[in-house]
């Protein structure tokens, strides 16, 4: 967990790519979830947040 | 025998060539062979999807070329979002997406397991099992709708015989409750095989030293499974997950095929409703930014699937 915050502090590809992952997991699983009309309504600019970050993070050093 | 391959090479250039590229530097000369291929691409795949996204922020219809564009905003989208029906759509695609991702990683993972252990016939058994892989959806779709015939398919008279139902009483495609099943069941018998061959790589590529030492240290099989055979294998069932997730996530030749996303829109899945939007309601500027979002939720997940794949290259 500390490595973990480690990496965000010091922008490390492996850290970053993970908080985009979950983003982008995050936002596939409210676009399709049956609870919320609200999360579904959110979910694509999460998603577009995560994949975007997740292009730009992939840049950063391992 | 390089360079008498590169005299015929020169030797063959016509001389008008020859003059033009002489004088360029190797970085030119490779722009110049790379140029065309770039080209293509820009053509036909970047230069539509910037014009999707363009089209996105508009009330454009492609049925009435002629009427007045106008910029929408983010309109589309919103409309979109806030729609009951596609949130419906995204369920019933969702239902479709877990399911198969559930039933053929178990069922694929069983076969690779059994398909890894030698015994006679091992090939033929292969060979059969991934037959279905290769055939076109179209023709699945097709003797499916057949096997799911009430009164004449083999499917209901299997489900019959087995349960004492009488065959002609339920419809796989004609009911609502049973025709996301129907689906469900056609594709993961089309691609089950497909989880099977990416799991069997995965088993394959597991040292036998390392079950050996197990042995030694008196590993029964069940611990041997949980601590090994899963955890080298799971790079692979990500990677199968993954794939067939994104593959399903796009389903629509098989689905239509098959119940055409009825009854009503019970199998109507994203790409479908797409397809609806776009070629039978005319709404394109509507269905571009349909087509946009799940792009972005494609290329997200695809993302991930690029990063799994480069953890399984690096074992």
């Amino acid at each position: 967990m500390t490595e973990f915050i480690r990496g965000l502090r010091e922008l490390r590809r492996g850290a970053w790519e993970m908080v985009a992952s979950v983003l982008i997991a995050l936002g596939v699983f409210m676009l399709m979830q049956p609870f919320m009309l609200s999360m579904f309504s959110y979910s694509f600019i999460v998603t577009l947040v995560g994949t975007v970050m997740f292009i730009i993070v992939s840049h950063f050093p391992e | 025998m390089l360079d008498s391959s590169i005299e015929r090479a020169a030797r063959a250039t016509p001389p008008v060539v020859a003059k033009r590229i002489q004088g360029l530097s190797d970085r030119a000369i490779a722009w110049l062979f790379v140029a065309p291929s770039i080209f293509l691409l820009l053509a036909v795949n970047i230069f539509p999807l910037i014009w999707t996204i363009r089209l996105s922020f508009t009330n454009f219809r492609v049925n009435r070329p002629n009427a007045e564009v106008s910029f929408v905003g983010l309109k589309n989208y919103i409309n979109i979002l806030t729609d009951s029906d596609v949130w419906l759509t995204m369920q019933a695609t969702a239902h479709f997406l877990i399911w198969t991702i559930v039933l053929q990683v178990l069922i694929g993972f069983a076969l690779a397991y059994l398909i890894n252990k030698k015994f006679r016939g091992n090939d033929m058994w292969t060979t059969i099992i991934v037959l279905p892989m290769m055939l076109s959806p179209a023709v699945v779709g097709n003797f499916w709708t057949f096997l799911y015939q009430p009164q004449i398919g083999l499917f209901n008279y299997a489900v019959g015989f087995l349960t004492g139902t009488d065959p002609s009483t339920f419809s796989m495609i004609g009911d609502v409750p049973l025709a996301p099943w129907a689906i469900v069941i056609v594709d993961t018998w089309m691609w089950t095989p497909f989880v099977m061959l990416i799991c069997l790589a995965g088993l394959r590529s597991i040292p036998g030293s390392i079950y050996e030492a197990a042995e030694c240290d008196r590993a029964s099989k069940w611990r041997q499974f949980w601590t090994i055979t899963i955890p080298l294998v799971l790079p692979f069932l990500m990677l199968a997950i993954l794939f067939r997730g994104i593959e399903n996530f796009k389903m629509f030749d098989l689905v239509v095929q098959l119940t055409g996303g009825g009854p009503g829109s019970t199998t109507e899945l994203t790409s479908i409703n797409l397809k609806r939007e776009a070629f039978e309601k005319w709404r394109t500027g509507y269905a571009s930014a349909y087509a946009v979002i799940l792009f972005v939720t494609v290329f997200g997940l695809a993302s991930i699937y690029v990063k799994a794949l480069n953890k399984v290259k690096q074992r």
